[in-house]
């Protein structure tokens, strides 16, 4: 009966978003005011049906009812609690529905927090978003239902991949969901504000906050995915560039453009074209994104399963959303023209090189990303792009982007002159240079790459604290500075501070493959291991070989590791789990391999890491974020007032 | 600077700037492309001798031996085998009649050193590259079998 309902409830919704959509388009073209006003009750109606599909989804895992085939595939009695809740969106469909249920959230937000909107543009926004779910409805009604019965009901469950077993699954993918359907929000914005055929700085400023708050929640999503993959996966590995974790890069990427194309748009008038183009962008890169993952055409432990009919659907629905965006933005970009001229040395030019750069980066991944499957998928052979081909590509274009991000936020809107900027940020990029490059002498081996990236990291830090002290010495107030502008400097700071742990971790790593027996030992990077003892332990659905190593340091002891190597009962699969010891300037790992039983003493095969710094590197995105929530809350979002013109700011906040 | 020299500007630059890492994108892209071959395509000679590429197929039963941290075992797509040598730990999926990926190169004695073993991640789950070996396998097979 209750997954009855949830399926019930799928369809109601599907039919409310269809009327939503059409109505809201509709309704905002002829100017009809009472179809208009269903734009908000409908999408609040529509984020109930959601919850009590995801609710009843979530009821049939908890009660372990695997007549339903998609908790039968993916729970199983002996799962312990909050992973049968969790597990929900351990598979393609359930990752489906929460898929939605993250867009009917965005949608109930935009409709609880859009008071100073004009109704016109509410009702088109949430029409564009309920058109989204419109389709995603259809996807899973048509390939994905969670909620279909078997006939026969299996006395147990599959159980869930073990891999996900992990608190990970618990915050990583929903929070990812939430970026990757954000994008969705300035998505909607756009294409209202080409129905409207205005896009002033109004428009901006109501779509600013929106599109930080996607960009925010990506990053974290993005930073959890790698922190999981680092300490789950046992390779030691943060990042991959596998193709996956490229598809949630890219709306990154692009959608860092946006928030700061946005900010010109909002304070100058300028670059209209351009944020409305990155907005369509992103969440194409978005759907692009679902696409990659969801379609089987990629190995993957994200990739569930393979239907072809799923990957078609997919990219049927991709092509009409790029397709239609992309028409109406070359009927109607004519409207939205930029005015306006700025000097060559100006916080816009900075802003646009730092732009052209970001989506130089997303195309250069894109391309490395996308490139083996359409080689595939003519039929010319079968390839892949290897970590080195983006390693060299990424760097290169991101460090000219650290360092024009510094003189950006210095730059003057409209005008500035080279000697003024050299003048003010000259002396701390001295000082800079020196820290930087005599810091890798503490740390290793010299070279010039740690140098150069080092020297931008101190010159952001310290010019963005220079920046915050002149600012606190000029105000008497400090509560009068903006959130925005706080925001800003700390998220520049948490670039710094991820570049630091990127540039230590890929210059002084160290890591060894060892067999070791008990009592053996093995030295990294000053740290001894001794492996004291393995013994088997039970879990609640599985057992364990424990591992007992004790770390130490010039003799000193300082705790003991346990590693495990776990085998699942349900699927006799083995799992790797580390254990880290983790401090704030070093990681140090191991993970237990397969027991070696070539010889008659008992060994194991045992990898050890050394890994400075490598914390810092999520330290650093979860500071982005929340630099990007200071702005996003900003108190000028929320006011009421609607400014036509644009405001020209006085070098404060971006 | 006229507004128009200025736009000029900026476009020059921005198309420079793109050049720039459209030369650094392609060029590290065709030195990092890694092409996969499946045992039969490796025994008919077609794998390239000094580059590194990507052989699939399953791990033939029996044939995985271990001496400390080097293991060897034999991918074959069940009419071609390779063997093959690993040196590390291997992925926790890593078995005897399941399907893997590996990437390496020739050893002066024209055997495979793998690098490096990729990981499926679910027991269910084929890597689409070893099974488009065996497919291709089973295909020529068939159509021996008919002649």
């Amino acid at each position: 009966m209750i997954p009855e309902i949830g399926h019930f409830a799928l369809i109601l919704a599907l039919f409310v978003a269809l009327a939503l959509g059409t109505l809201g388009v509709i309704g905002g073209q002829q100017g009809r005011a009472d179809w208009m006003a269903l734009a908000r009750p409908g999408a609040q109606a529509l984020w109930l049906l959601a919850v009590i599909s995801f609710g009843c989804l979530t009821y049939a895992f908890f009660t372990n009812d695997f007549s339903v085939s998609y908790v039968a595939q993916h729970s199983n009695t002996k799962l312990p609690d909050i992973y049968r809740i969790a597990g929900v969106w351990g598979g393609h469909e359930g990752s489906l529905l929460l898929w939605f249920l993250m867009l009917c959230t965005w949608m109930m937000a935009v409709s609880l927090f859009s008071q100073q909107l004009p109704d016109v543009m509410v009702s088109r926004v949430l029409a564009v978003l309920a058109l989204v779910a419109v389709g995603f409805l259809l996807f899973m009604l048509i390939t994905s239902n969670p909620f279909l019965r078997l006939s026969e009901i299996p006395a147990e469950g599959r159980d869930l991949n073990p891999l996900l077993q992990d608190p990970g699954l618990v915050f990583h993918p929903p929070m990812l969901y939430m970026g990757y359907v954000g994008m969705a929000v300035p998505f909607a914005f756009s294409i209202a504000a080409l129905l409207n055929g205005r896009l002033d700085a109004a428009w901006a400023r109501w779509t600013r906050p929106w599109a930080t708050a996607a960009w925010i929640c990506l990053t974290i999503g993005i930073a959890m995915g790698s922190w999981w993959a680092y300490y789950e996966l046992g390779w030691g590995g943060w990042w991959f560039w596998d193709p996956v974790e490229n598809a949630s890069f890219l709306p990154w990427l692009v959608g860092s453009a946006l928030i700061h194309s946005l900010a010109v748009t909002e304070k100058r008038g300028l670059f209209r074209s351009w944020t409305i183009m990155l907005s369509i962008i992103g969440f194409s890169l978005s759907l692009l994104g679902t696409f990659l993952v969801r379609s089987g055409v990629l190995t993957s432990v994200h990739a569930f399963a393979t239907d072809p009919k799923r990957g078609v659907f997919i990219l049927l629905f991709l092509a009409a959303v790029v397709g239609g965006s992309l028409t109406l933005f070359a009927a109607r970009s004519g409207k939205v023209r930029s005015g306006g001229a700025f000097a060559l040395v100006s916080r816009e030019t900075f802003l646009l090189i730092n732009n052209v750069l970001l989506t130089t980066a997303a195309a250069a991944v894109l391309l490395g990303t996308l490139y083996p499957l359409i080689v595939d998928a003519l039929n010319l052979g079968k390839l892949s792009v290897g970590p080195p081909y983006f390693n060299a590509v990424f760097a290169p274009i991101m460090l000219p982007v650290l360092f024009f991000m510094v003189v950006g936020s210095f730059a003057r809107w409209k005008n500035d002159s080279v000697a003024e900027l050299s003048k003010k940020l000259g002396p701390v990029a001295a000082v800079s240079v020196l820290l930087g490059c005599s810091a890798p002498f503490l740390a290793g081996p010299w070279s010039w790459l740690v140098a150069l990236s080092l020297s931008l990291v101190f010159w952001i830090v310290l010019t963005s604290l220079q920046h915050i002290y002149r600012q606190l010495k000029n105000t008497t107030n400090w509560k009068v500075i903006p959130l925005a502008y706080w925001g800003m400097h700390m998220a520049h700071i948490g670039i710094a501070i991820c570049v630091v742990g990127i540039t230590m971790v890929k210059a002084y790593e160290n890591e060894k493959d060892v067999r070791m027996a008990i009592g053996d030992t093995v030295e990294v990077a000053g740290y001894t291991f001794r492996l004291t003892n393995i013994s088997e332990v039970p879990g609640p659905n599985y057992t364990a070989d424990r591992g007992i190593v004790e770390l130490s340091k010039d003799g000193k002891v300082l705790r003991t590791l346990e590693p495990e190597k776990r085998t699942y009962f349900s699927s006799s699969m083995p799992m790797t789990e580390t254990a880290i010891d983790s401090k704030l300037t070093r990681d140090v790992y191991v993970a237990l391999g397969e027991r070696l039983t070539d010889s008659s003493t008992p060994a194991w095969a045992m990898r050890v890491y050394y890994k400075p710094f490598v914390t810092w590197i999520w330290g650093g995105c979860l500071l982005m974020a929340l630099g990007g929530a200071l702005a996003a809350l900003d108190r000028r979002y929320r006011r009421k007032a609607v400014a036509t013109v644009p405001t020209h700011a006085k070098g404060v906040a971006v | 600077m006229k507004p128009r020299h200025k736009r000029a500007a900026i476009i020059i630059g921005a198309l420079a700037a793109l050049g720039i890492a459209a030369y650094f994108v392609l060029n590290a892209f065709q030195s990092n492309l890694v092409f996969f071959f499946s045992p039969t395509q490796v025994a008919a000679g077609e794998a390239p001798k000094n580059r590194t590429f990507r052989i699939g197929g399953l791990v033939k039963e029996g044939s995985v031996k271990r001496d400390n941290l080097t293991v060897s075992f034999v991918v074959t797509d069940t009419s071609k085998d390779v063997p093959t040598t690993y040196t590390g730990i291997l992925p926790d999926l890593f078995k005897e009649g399941k399907g893997v990926v590996a990437q390496g190169k020739f050893d002066a004695d024209g055997k495979f050193v793998a690098t490096e073993v990729l990981a499926k991640h679910d027991e269910n789950y084929m890597p689409p590259e070893a099974k488009a070996a065996l497919d291709q396998a089973q295909i020529q097979k068939t159509i021996k079998s008919l002649k």
